[in-house]
């Protein structure tokens, strides 16, 4: 059952000296599939990626990225095993243009490493896949516009792009529609459903529209916990996650 | 259309316009390098030229830290100062070598490099540890090993040659091209070779994968480490590269005094260097060039016309960091940029006004300054002092009285009669500043 899975945690814990923030978390992510956590604010949504990603260590319990622990590992080196992560506040080099940040995250990916006897815009590839990275996400206009000077839609079409780049299987969206419009929303809900075909995505999401348009499964997080798993339609009926987070907003 | 087509359709047509668009700043350079001693060509300003390009390796490896990878280091002799140590030692070997006439010792157009590989072993220990943190705790580190090697070079006389330093000749050496380099002269072309060599390197390395990615790791370490990077491994190659160029700058310098001190190695020259970069420009390659040639220019020439030089050169560095933090290649940058997209259209007089009037106040404080400086320290104050053009008597009312008018009166039509009147020049002219 494990090799279908993507990403498992188990009995997975996070506390703050005495604040317990993640208390026992116990979810598989199926491979190729988009799952969304939902859950009202402080239930541990940010907290749980920051443990995934290797932002933060655990306190106990395990994850496993195609069955490899990656548990209190650095971020560099969960991203190398396929993993990569988008923030839910920009998270970009603010001084670097489109294309640069661009090529930035696919340099490792393609492996240039550390690499400091050849230049980085002579490496063809690089470029192509960047400028076909650029394309995809309308930005082609913008190619040398400093990150930090684009429109907050942009910039975070950059974020998803700087996060697929580096050509992870895995990827986590923290909310990558927060503070949008309907139609921008629209727009990246669209576009994360074409660049991330082949991946498998966990994304946080607030905007219930976005989430039952884009989910294949969902997973309820309250306060620490993981009350429910389970396709859109069965989530929308379970009494539970009624009475703890939809009852107020579903009607 | 793609870009990657652009540019090939750009090469095919007019390859060599974008060639030497890209070159001219360099082989401008080179042509100023060449032919900056038959202007400067007494032996005091060969000296001075050749402790410029010396001075201007040196910046740029700094600057490959401070600039470009966010590292602020207090204490960058020490791969400079190694450098300089064991290029003297290999010197001094090939000296021996050559008048025993036992072997050929290390030709000396390779010293330099003798010198980088140095810096480049202690930039790798030492920058094994310091660089695991960026900000404050690199720094702090910096600043330890620093003192930690200056106190060793007083204690470890055979390595460090003790308060006397260790002697070279560089006549006594071998030479790839059979040249002899007695005259200082020849050796200030070694050391625009060398120059030339270690800026085209570390120009180049500014655009890798590692160059781009100490720019990232600058800028956000955090993302950095999310696209695969590891910071501390960036900040280390970085670091460890620094140390080799500011070795090979050491290198050159034992090829230019014949002597080393520890001098060579301690916070004074970890300090000058930051200087050097800092008020050159940290955000421009060229920056720490024109910041090095301007620090060594200072410290040879304005040491000999005013006791008070370090005064002036300290206050150059406060206004640089509190008035124009991007340098002075920043502050031409801008206003070269300014004026050819029309920014000076209307207010050129306003900017000449400006100018004056801020020099004439310079001009009050330089004279205050010297007065001061002549009434505290001179043995007889009241001996007649030259200011410029006059001879005064510090210890009469009237020069000062005359000087704080100055100061005054440049200052306050500056601050107050000029800079409105560039700012209202400005706005009448479309808010461009």
């Amino acid at each position: 059952m494990s090799q279908g899975n993507a990403l498992t945690l188990s009995g997975l814990k996070k506390n703050f000296g005495r604040a317990e923030i993640i208390r026992g978390v116990d979810l598989d992510v199926r491979d190729g599939e988009r799952h969304v956590i939902i859950g009202p604010n402080g239930a541990g949504k940010s907290t749980l990626f920051n443990l995934i990603s290797g932002r933060m260590e655990v306190s106990a319990g395990e994850i496993k990225l195609f069955g490899k622990p990656i548990h209190n590992t650095p971020p560099h080196k969960v991203n190398r095993m396929g993993l990569s992560r988008s923030f839910q506040v920009t998270n970009l080099f603010q001084n670097m243009t489109t294309m640069q940040n661009l090529r930035c995250a696919l340099l490792w990916g393609m492996g240039h490493k550390y690499a400091f006897w050849k230049l980085v815009n002579k490496q063809q590839e690089v470029t192509e896949r960047a400028e076909q990275l650029m394309e995809q996400l309308n930005l082609t206009h913008r190619r040398d516009v400093p990150a930090g000077l684009l429109t907050y839609a942009e910039q975070r079409a950059l974020e998803i792009g700087t996060t697929i780049g580096s050509g992870a299987r895995v990827l986590l969206l923290d909310e990558p529609t927060a503070g949008m419009s309907r139609s921008e929303s629209d727009e990246v809900v669209e576009l994360i459903r074409q660049v991330t075909k082949d991946c498998t995505l966990v994304m946080v999401e607030h905007d219930l529209g976005v989430v039952f348009n884009l989910a294949d499964r969902i997973s309820v997080l309250v306060y620490g916990e993981i009350i429910a798993t389970d396709a859109p339609e069965n989530i929308r009926s379970n009494k539970a996650v009624q009475e703890a987070y939809l009852g107020t907003e579903v009607h | 259309m793609s870009t990657v087509q652009q540019e090939t359709l750009a090469g095919s047509k007019s390859a060599g316009n974008i060639w030497v668009k890209r070159a001219w700043p360099w082989l401008a350079c080179l042509v100023i390098a060449l032919l900056a001693p038959t202007v400067l060509s007494s032996g005091h300003d060969i000296h001075m030229l050749s402790s410029m390009a010396i001075m201007m390796v040196f910046a740029l490896a700094y600057n490959m830290l401070l600039g470009n990878t966010g590292l602020l280091s207090f204490g960058h002799a020490v791969y400079f100062g190694f450098g300089a140590y064991i290029a003297m030692h290999a010197l001094r070997w090939s000296n021996n070598a050559v008048l025993d006439g036992t072997g050929y010792g290390v030709p000396i157009e390779l010293i330099p490099l003798v010198g980088g590989l140095a810096g480049l072993f202690f930039g790798i220990i030492f920058g094994s540890f310091s660089t695991k943190k960026a900000g404050v705790v690199f720094a702090m580190i910096s600043l330890g090993v620093v003192g930690l090697v200056e106190a060793s070079s007083l204690a470890f006389t055979g390595f460090f040659g003790g308060e006397a330093g260790l002697f070279g000749d560089r006549e006594d050496v071998n030479s790839l091209l059979g040249i002899e380099y007695g005259r200082s002269l020849t050796v200030y072309y070694l050391m625009v070779f060398w120059l030339f060599v270690c800026a085209l390197l570390m120009f180049l390395l500014r655009k890798t994968p590692l160059g781009w990615m100490a720019n990232a790791v600058r800028d956000n370490p955090e993302r950095a480490q999310f696209v695969g990077y590891n910071t501390t491994t960036v900040r280390f190659m970085q670091f460890s590269l620094s140390a080799f160029f500011a070795g090979v700058a050491g290198g050159m310098f034992v090829l230019v005094e014949e002597i080393v001190t520890d001098e060579a190695i301690g916070f004074l020259l970890s300090g000058e260097v930051l200087l050097a970069a800092y008020i050159g420009g940290i955000g421009f390659f060229f920056g720490p060039i024109v910041g090095a040639a301007l620090v060594v220019y200072l410290e040879s020439n304005l040491s000999s016309i005013s006791d008070a030089w370090l005064l002036y050169f300290g206050i150059l560095f406060i206004t640089v960091v509190m008035f124009a933090p991007m340098g002075i290649v920043g502050i031409i940058y801008q206003q070269w940029f300014n004026f050819r997209s029309g920014g000076w259209k209307g207010t050129i007089p306003a900017r000449l006004y400006c100018t004056v009037t801020a020099l004439i106040g310079l001009l009050g404080f330089i004279c205050i300054v010297e007065m001061a400086y002549h009434y505290l320290r001179s043995w007889n104050p009241s001996a007649p002092m030259t200011l410029f053009v006059t001879t005064v008597d510090t210890t009469t009312a009237l020069p000062w009285l005359v000087s704080v008018a100055i100061l005054l009166v440049g200052l306050g039509l500056m601050l107050f009669h000029a800079r409105p009147m560039l700012r209202r020049a400005v706005e009448a002219a479309g808010g461009n500043k």
